[in-house]
């Protein structure tokens, strides 16, 4: 227990992360599962009020986006990234454990929302954040959101915000600085390469956030106006630092999937990743053009036809270094030896979905085509195949990939085609009535609509796809556990992998490698025309390895900001100092802490 | 993936079969120059979407079926691209942007919201949650159901009370936001009368699935008599009838705190009723405006529309009756 508390190691931090995000990703799961429920019926639905509504599809986008999805992808970075570069560990191994603690008590402080009712004298499900994931000025203001409903939303993601800043330098250094001899950075597994990427979004979209966070705060505790109009402030100014942070997100959310991806059907064609560089490089121009398409979120404000021109533009130029990644894995299949294990599976079906959450992109890149479908279901259903279709089924993939390697054991490939199967049927039927209900006319974030319009069964389909999805989840998760009970080991190289994850044990010991290895090419475990495979590492390192021992300290600091966050919403200045004076202790003890232990 | 293809299927006789009043509030059946002109981009990006769809499903389904592992065979040549097909691959999706780039280009500058000499203006207030229409030139107000004349250019000027709305009424128009502070601008011009729905499309808080709205479009007579009536002074209650009963109730109740009845209340808070009895619709064109939904709205209207500013009223038996008749009498 007290190891993993204090520990350091990226592959226990790995673990954590992957439990922890997974458990939120059921809580979100529950949440849209409820939200389906409700809108099975027109005219007042299964009777869940607005307000809880309003609280269910808040907290939903908002558990997804950075309690789900990010963290499910460092929990890959954590344990891959080390291991495919030839590392022992990361960069800041102690800064990494900071990073889960705080990510972990940010989620928990913005979930405690849901029963911290009854601690403002109000209901049970009455004081989540309940102003969208996107909290719109000036609904998010004291005068319209006078209860702690906002607090908690924008408290919690300032939380986050520093778990995922300080883990994106720590990955950038670590794979900038710690690569194994000969890894060459157009050497790099893709992987790799497109979470490289994404720690530079990570590091420069964040701060974006933060900024907008803090002017937030500032009106809501302070009484300024940035976005008060009545007080000279802008609402629109917050709908351009939120997307200006937004929309390199999505990159966010997407590339590491993508990266996955690159992984998996090169193993399982058994054929090298069709047009490497070109891949490496689509990924950095995705990057680039991500940070220039963020009005395409704001086509109905009225920035006017120039404005308008000039982001539809940008954002369809985004299309071409996507379209030409999903032709290179299309290229890496053909003429391969195709074996399709479930996590292939998984791949080829994130190349199925995601053409579609991107086609579906195109017609909102149209600015005015986009008057008639933002703000609608059909948005609902492109951000779905997008984030589900894309980074989930990606996620997915790595799971059944990697999970041989972060655990030791198999899963299940009956369970998991199960999975498979259910996953692809539930989500189809869930999001892609989604297009024809917003199509339609029926706008998204309503907890209820008139069977007037003439979308009931469209809805009615939607909800029983997402049961079938919740039904997949709990077969996946079954799946997980049962290799506890049951297990079946798994080698070094189950899959015959090329990359020097697969070089060593499955789990790898604590030092990872027992000499690191010097690497002469991309691909070294496998023999090509132009190399043999690299001899095998010795089983036994020949001289003592040292690893660093576990520390407090990066939990004790971690612990410091929800305090602060507690006294905030409680506007009770001395907790606030109480949980700054922790992390001040916290950071000076850590940083004077004896290296050897 | 035949799923998704006989999904695909479906969509196509959405688009064809979705004209008249099953669907009223379809962004597929246009009646105006506005909306037309969105409808026929979003086809353009449609097909050229589907074509892209088909060519990549079935590649992918190529590559699925003809390179599946055979037991004994050799490894598969090691090929790491082709400098070619990268160009070849780049280039071609680029092309169909441009197809889709210009027209969508096009289409922004001809639906940026300038009307033409002679519109009809109308200013469009957003409130939580429900709408108020000005007619500058005309000199009247309309709340949630909008009325405007077939055939002439409409312009639009809208602008909040409080949070930020969207308004949209698909078979006539793309969604514009309303802001507290700013003035954002449509155009339309409807080309059949009929009976359009709308509703809020940006989350504006509790009741943003109550906020709906309702166009109608009328031939220039028929809007003409309606523009009259309510230019004329509300109804004057007959003596001693239940409605002139009803009457002084309001006088006297809380109504008058927030409504205005011109001639008997002035408040500032609620839409105006000189002339509810005239709408089709009451409480953000949430229920039809018929006697019982007025008992119920005014006995509890947050138990109706959650988070509604109007308190449950203390009026019950005759006395309810008798407000409820007054305002019906208020054509």
């Amino acid at each position: 227990m007290k190891s993993w508390l204090t520990t350091t190691d990226h592959k226990r931090i790995g673990l954590l992360y992957f439990w922890t995000a997974f458990i939120f990703f059921l809580v979100g799961g529950l949440e849209a599962v409820i939200i389906r429920a409700q809108l099975i019926k027109p005219d007042g639905g299964l009777g869940v009020s607005a307000e809880t509504f309003n609280q269910l599809f808040t907290m939903h986008g908002t558990t997804m986006v950075f309690l789900a999805l990010m963290p499910l992808s460092a929990a890959f970075f954590n344990f891959i990234i080390p291991l495919q570069i030839g590392a022992r560990d990361v960069a800041f191994p102690r800064l990494n454990a900071f990073s889960y603690w705080v990510f972990l008590l940010g989620g928990l402080f913005i979930n405690a929302s849901f029963i911290a009712g009854p601690l403002f004298g109000a209901d049970r499900l009455s004081v989540a954040p309940d102003a969208g994931w996107f909290g719109y000025a000036n609904l998010t203001s004291r005068q319209f959101s006078p209860g702690p409903n906002v607090d908690f939303w924008l408290l919690g993601l300032q939380i986050l915000g520093i778990a995922s800043l300080a883990a994106g330098f720590n990955f950038i250094v670590t794979i900038l600085n710690m690569r194994a001899p000969g890894m060459r950075m157009l050497r790099l597994p893709p992987f790799t390469w497109m979470t490289l990427i994404t720690q530079f979004l990570v590091i420069t979209a964040f701060p974006v956030i933060t900024v907008a966070l803090v002017l937030l705060m500032f009106d809501r505790f302070f009484g300024t106006h940035f976005f008060v109009p009545q007080g000279g402030g802008d609402p629109i100014l917050w709908q351009h630092l939120f997307w200006m942070f937004g929309h390199p997100e999505v990159y966010i959310l997407i590339l590491p999937a993508m990266g996955i991806v690159s992984e998996v059907l090169p193993t399982f064609s058994r054929k090298p990743l069709f047009g490497y560089t070109v891949v490496v490089y689509s990924g950095v121009v995705i990057a680039f053009l991500g940070w220039s398409v963020w009005s395409h979120h704001m086509f109905s404000s009225g920035l006017g036809p120039i404005a308008d021109s000039v982001f539809a533009g940008t954002t369809m130029l985004i299309a071409i270094p996507t379209g030409v990644k999903i032709f290179n894995w299309i290229g890496t299949l053909w003429g391969g030896q195709l074996r399709f294990t479930t996590s292939m599976l998984f791949a080829l079906g994130f190349i199925a979905m995601f053409i579609i959450g991107g086609l579906s992109g195109v017609s909102h890149a149209s600015a005015p085509s986009d008057l008639q479908q933002t703000d609608t279901y059909y948005v609902v259903a492109h951000i779905h195949y997008v984030l589900f279709g894309g980074t989930i089924l990606g996620l997915f993939a790595g799971m059944y990939y990697w999970w041989p390697k972060m655990t030791g054991r198999m899963l299940s490939e009956g369970l998991g085609k199960t999975h498979f199967w259910l996953t692809m049927i539930g989500m189809n039927l869930a999001f892609f009535p989604m297009h024809f209900s917003g199509l339609l006319g029926m706008p998204r974030r309503i907890y209820t609509y008139s069977s007037g319009l003439g979308v009931t069964t469209f809805n009615q389909v939607s909800t029983v796809g997402a049961f079938l999805i919740g039904l997949a989840t709990l077969v996946f998760f079954y799946n997980l556990v049962r290799t506890r009970w049951r297990p079946i080991t798994a080698s070094n190289n189950p899959w015959e992998g090329a990359t020097l994850e697969w070089a060593i044990p499955s789990p790898p010991p604590v030092y990872n490698f027992t000499i690191i290895p010097t690497v002469a090419n991309r691909l070294p475990l496998w023999h090509t025309e132009r190399h043999a495979p690299m001899d095998p590492l010795p089983l036994q390192p020949p001289a003592p390895i040292h690893v660093p021992g576990g520390s407090w300290w990066p939990m004790i600091t971690a612990f410091g900001l929800p305090i602060m966050a507690i006294g905030a919403i409680s506007r009770t200045l001395p907790v606030v100092l109480i949980g700054a004076l922790v992390v001040i202790v916290g950071i000076y003890r850590w940083a004077f802490e004896p290296f050897e232990m | 993936m035949p799923l998704v293809l006989a999904a695909v299927l479906l969509l196509l006789s959405a688009c064809s079969g979705a004209g008249a009043g099953h669907f009223p509030q379809s962004t597929l059946a246009p009646r105006s120059d506005f909306s037309a002109d969105l409808h026929s981009l979003y086809k353009d990006v449609f097909w050229w979407a589907v074509g892209v769809f088909v060519i990549v499903e079935t590649l992918l389904l190529v590559a699925i079926a003809r390179f599946r592992a055979r037991a004994g065979a050799a490894t598969p040549k090691p090929i790491h691209g082709h400098t070619v097909l990268e160009i070849g691959w780049t280039l071609a999706p680029a092309l169909i942007l441009v197809f889709i780039a210009v027209p969508t280009m096009r289409t922004i500058f001809a639906t940026a919201g300038t009307a033409p000499e002679g519109a009809l203006r109308v200013q469009v207030i957003g409130h939580q949650w429900w709408w108020e229409y000005r007619y500058p030139t005309l000199n009247i107000s309309a709340y949630n159901e909008l009325h405007v004349p077939v055939g002439t250019p409409i312009a639009i000027e809208m602008t909040s009370a409080d949070v930020i709305h969207s308004f949209w009424v698909p078979r006539l128009g793309g969604k514009r936001d309303l802001i507290q502070g700013r003035t954002n601008r449509i155009a339309f011009k409807a080309d059949s009368t009929g009976e359009y729905w709308g509703q809020c499309a940006e989350f504006c808080g509790a009741s943003h699935a109550n906020m709906r709205l309702r166009v109608i479009v009328q031939d220039d007579t028929v809007f003409q008599r309606w523009v009259d009536r309510q230019r004329a002074a509300p109804a004057t209650p007959a003596k001693g009838s239940q409605e002139e009963t009803g009457q002084q109730i309001f006088r006297r109740s809380a109504c008058i705190g927030c409504h205005t009845i011109t001639g008997i209340a002035q408040g500032k808070v609620g839409p105006e009723l000189s002339h509810v009895g005239s709408r089709g619709t009451i409480a953000g064109a949430l229920f039809p405006n018929t006697t019982e939904s007025l008992h119920r709205w005014i006995m509890n209207a947050p138990s109706l529309k959650p988070g509604a500013l109007m308190p449950p009223q203390n009026l019950q038996g005759a006395d309810l009756d008798a407000v409820v008749a007054y305002l019906q009498s208020l054509k």
